[in-house]
Order: C-alpha cells, then structure tokens, then sequence
C-alpha cells in the first residue's frame, strides 16, 4: 500500500505544481507585464512603476514564482490588489455557498443517477429502459445554464415558489439559504445526472452477466435482493470513480450557474476578479480549484483501490 | 489494392443509415449545417439591423420567432449563430486533433520517455478544469471568439492525445505493422501509411463528440460575455441577453436553447452510432 500511495502522492503533487506553473506562466509571463494587464493600457509611467515596486513584480520571475508557491504551501493565499484585504477570508467567505451547492447537486446526482440507472438496467430492453435512455441522451445535450434558465423560468417566474436567484446568506436562517440553493443544484445535477445514470446502468448490465450473480440467484435469493446486494456493490467500482471526475465538474460548473442564479460564490468571485484585473486573486482562486479538483480525484485513486485491491497490485 | 480501414469504411457506410442512432444524429447535424449555408445566402431579415421600434415582438408571420430587446429578428440570428457554432466545433477540434493525434502517434512510436512524458501531460490537462483554462484565457488577453476557440481547442488536445495512442498502440502489435518493419520500413512512414488510416474511425467518433462539447463550451463562455463579442450573434449570448428580459419576454430564453440542445443532440447521437458501427463489440454490450 506505502509503495502504492507514494506514487499517487508524488503525481498528486507534481500535478499540482505544474497547475501553479500554468496559471503563474499564463498571467505573469505571457502578457509581458503584469503591471499593465492590472492597470490597463493608459496608466502613465509612473504609477506602473509604482506597481511593479509594490506588487515586487521589479523582481525575476523565477524568483516571484518561488515565492508564491512557497507562501501557498504555507497556506498564505496573499492580498488581493483589489479589495485591498487578504485573500483567505475572501474565499472562505465565498466557499460558504459554492461548497454546499457543489454538495447539494452531487447528493442529487447520485440518488437520481443510482435509481435510474439500476432501474433501467433492471428492466433492460423493456420500454423503461428506452425510455430512461432517450431522456437521459437529452439530459446530456442541454446546456446546464439554459436548465437554469428554464428551472427559472418556471418555479420563478410562473409559479413563483422560489427566487429567480440571489442569496439572502447563511445568517438570514438555514431555510432561506438553502431554498436559494434548491435550483441552482438541480441545474447542475440535470447533466451529471444524465451521464452517471448511464454508466450506473451499463456498469450493472456488466455484472448482471457475471457468474456470482448467476450463482446467487440459482442458491435462490430474491430478484431486488441479488440487484441490490450483489450487482449494485461490484457495480459501483466504475461509478465512483466517474463521481469522483463529476463532483470536480460539478465544482467548477458551478461558476456559470452562480451567474445564471446571481450566487456571491467562489465562481462570482472569479469573475469580479478578472473585471477588476486582479491577478493575485484570480490565480490564487484559479489554483485552489485545480487543487481541490486534482485532490479529490486523488482520493477516488485511493478508494478505488480500496474496493478494488487488484489494482494496487498492478500499480505497484 | 484498398487498405482494411478502406474496406470497412465502405462497410460501415452502409450499416449506417440503417442505424436509427445515427440516421436521426446525421438528420439533425444535416439540419445544423443546411441552416448555416442558407444563412450565408439568405436569413429572413437582418441578423444585425436594430430597429428599437420593433423590438421584443411576439412570433408572427413576419418575425417567426419574434424579435429581440434591440428589435433584431431572433429567427434570423439564430440561423447567423448556427455558423458560428459550426465554426467554432470545427476550429477547435482541429486544433485538438491536429496536436493531439500527433502527440499519441509520437508517444506510440517511440514509446519509453516519450510515451511517459506525452501520457503525463495528458493527465494533467483531465485535472486542469476547461473553463478556468478559458476564463484565465480571457483575463489575460481579453474576451473573443479566437480566445474562447483556442481555449476549446486546447482543452481537446489531451483526449486526442490519450485515444490516438492507446489506439495506436494497439494497430503496431498487429502483423502487418510487424511485416512492414520487416520490409524496412521506418516508424514514421509505418505511422502514416498503416497506423493514421487504421485509427481514423475511432478519431472520427471522438470528434464528432468533441463537436459537441466545443459548442456547449462556447455556448457557456458566450453567456458569461467571455466569447463571441457584439454585434455577431451567438447562441450564449442571445440567453445572456434573454435572461435580463426573462419576466416580459420568456420565449426568448427558450428558442436559443433549443438551438443548442438540437444541435449538441444531433452530434451526440451521430457519435453514438459511429462508434456502434465502428465498433461492433460495443453494440452488442449494450
């Protein structure tokens, strides 16, 4: 396992580093001078190189680079130019309503996703099944914001059991928040949904064929019982790990529907970043996601391998 | 003489319009490109003419699909944004398969070093999300169309990467490419001459299912104002636009949509089927 885990810890962080490398490359060296991205073009010489002072940008690229990492390694996420405060508390700020929306569309993912799924494989080549199928090859061609809109158009606009976006805050009660939420993460959960039911559904085509499934029903257990209880549970090997990719959808997915729905998320916050030309900000967002992503996926690689030991062996 | 790949070509054109997956995904992407060509020729009105007096009219014998806040008429927009859509499908994949099948042919013919260091780089670009590539894209070197295509295009290159060569590797164990090397034949001309040909189906299924993804990414960069820029009509745009009026003019966040979800639809189930008619194996399965 130690052997196993070093290696998925040295790619882990090898990706990471190469993450903050693009990000440092694409803002800081391409557009040859910081300053002026952050400034536009019509500062005059003086406060450019006022700057370049502050900011340390005078300094070698390389050398700004080190720095960086160094300070994000620390956990020192630095200040941002614009709002003139550290860049931490901002964030933080903003996960309060990214990470229970990225949590909220996962949990609907998943349960409408298995259901389905299973359903459909349950009653393969039967109209439900086809039925399934044709609904979720549409779920997979809708773009999530244009969900949005629709869901919108009618729990908002025609029925008006919720708002047509915007966030009253946590402080406002839990009730509140979390119906600002409701839409939001359905929009989200629509395509992911979608895809998952059809891996879920071909996963448990897969095992249904397998000898134990057969042995099983031969010794005499129940149809639900076998599907349930012995299919769903080696079936699950492929779908975790394709939730694992989906919760990192999900994720940066969330930065268009937190535009669509007005959310003050993480995605807002990126956006406000890039119109206020604030680099240190927008790549120290950047980079947290690419973290939280490459991090999640590390740990679908350990648990897959958990249910799965065979393929500790092969790695190792 | 024909090659296999020729071969079966001719066989899988025949399967395929028998393919309902395919026949109704070939009718829709059909569809998509008709309207694009009539829109070079001919649009009900003009997809740029603003006539506020007009505007945010219901559909009517005039204006089918009614017209927009600025009074352009929708119907003609959306056949003008099917061009850019196509364009855009078009510009980026090629971008993807271009740099990305060369990648996975180099990594499967040197294999070693190569193949490692090409199989890393594609690994990364799965962890790095698209639209972060695309947003830091458009922070840096302002929003545009190009912008936005190449960020696509880029984002295309480690999957054609990772199918190229896995799918490479498996035509170089094949005798042919053994007795090739045998006759003498160096590893770039055995790449050109049987590997490229052999692995063109699976590539044609995977861009077609790229295309698709390209339009739902500019679609989404198009809305958050990162795309295709005024006055050129584009799907995601006009849903910006839409959503500001969605309380007095609903139906136009609707006609936009449909648009995309048809076209994304059309490509996806063609996909489909290619890959059943490429690949029989995995037809059966389901």
């Amino acid at each position: 396992m130690s052997v196993f885990l070093a290696r998925r810890l040295a790619t882990l962080l090898a990706t990471l580093l190469f993450t903050s490398l693009v990000v440092f490359l694409v803002l800081e060296v391409l557009p040859g001078d910081p300053a002026e991205v952050i400034l536009g073009t019509e500062a005059t010489a003086e406060t450019l190189a006022a700057l370049r002072a502050k900011l340390g940008l005078d300094r070698p690229a390389a050398e700004r680079y080190v720095t960086w990492v160094a300070a994000l390694a620390t956990g020192d996420f630095g200040l941002s130019h614009a709002y003139s405060q550290r860049i931490w508390p901002l964030i933080a700020e903003r996960m309060a309503v990214t990470l229970p929306l990225a949590v909220m569309a996962m949990v609907l993912t998943t349960v409408l996703a298995l259901l389905l799924g299973v359903y459909a494989a349950a009653h393969h080549n039967k109209p439900a099944d086809a039925a399934i199928m044709a609904v979720s090859q549409l779920g997979i061609s809708i773009p999530s914001f244009w969900f949005a809109i629709l869901l919108i158009l009618l729990f908002a606009v025609e029925l008006g059991w919720f708002s047509a976006g915007g966030f009253p805050g946590w402080s406002k009660g839990f009730w509140p928040a979390l119906q600002a939420l409701v839409l939001p993460a359905a929009a989200l959960a629509l395509v992911q949904a979608a895809i998952l039911a059809r891996i879920t559904r071909s996963a448990v085509l897969e095992t249904m064929r397998e000898d134990y499934v057969r042995t099983a029903r031969a010794k005499g257990l129940g149809r639900d019982r076998v599907l349930w209880r012995h299919v769903l549970r080696n079936a699950l090997v492929p779908v975790v790990t394709i939730m694992g990719l989906q919760f990192g959808n999900l994720l940066t997915g969330t930065i268009v529907i937190e535009q669509v729905f007005t959310l003050p998320g993480l995605g807002r916050l990126v956006f406000q970043a890039i119109s206020n030309r604030d680099l240190a900000l927008i790549e120290n967002v950047t980079v947290l996601f690419a973290f939280i992503v490459v991090s999640i996926n590390f740990l679908v690689d350990l648990l897959y391998a958990a249910i799965d030991p065979r393929l500790k062996a092969r790695d190792v | 003489m024909s090659s296999p790949a020729a071969l079966a070509g001719r066989g899988v054109l025949r399967r395929a319009l028998r393919h309902p997956s395919f026949a109704s995904g070939g009718a829709l992407t059909l569809l998509l490109v008709g309207v694009a060509a009539l829109s070079l020729a001919w649009t009900p009105h003009s997809a740029y003419l603003i006539q506020v007096r007009q505007r945010l009219l219901p559909p009517s014998g005039l204006h089918w699909l009614g017209t927009d806040t600025l009074g352009r008429d929708v119907l003609s927009m959306l056949m003008v944004g099917a061009q850019n859509s196509i364009m855009v499908g078009v510009v980026a994949v090629s971008i993807g398969l271009t740099a990305g099948v060369a990648l996975g042919l180099l990594a499967a013919a040197r294999r070693g070093w190569v193949e490692e260091a090409v199989m890393r780089l594609a690994d990364f670009g799965f962890a790095f999300p698209a639209i972060l590539l695309a947003i830091l894209f458009t922070a840096v070197f302002g929003p545009s169309a190009v912008n936005a295509i190449i960020a696509i295009g880029i984002f295309n290159v480690p999957v054609f990467a990772r199918i190229g060569r896995a799918a490479a590797n498996v035509v170089w164990a094949r005798e042919f490419v053994l007795a090739a090397r045998a006759a003498g034949k160096g590893r770039l001309r055995i790449t050109l001459e049987h590997v490229l040909p052999n692995i063109l189906p699976i590539l044609v299924v995977q861009a077609t299912i790229q295309f698709a993804i390209a339009i739902l990414a500019e679609a989404a960069l198009s809305y958050l104002g990162l795309g295709t820029q005024p006055p050129n009509p584009s799907w995601g745009r006009m849903l910006n636009e839409a959503q500001t009026m969605i309380f007095t003019a609903p139906l136009l966040a609707v006609f936009p949509g449909i648009a995309i979800a048809l076209s994304v639809l059309g490509l996806n189930l063609m996909g489909d089927g290619l890959r059943d008619l490429v690949d029989p194996r995995l037809a059966r399965a389901r």
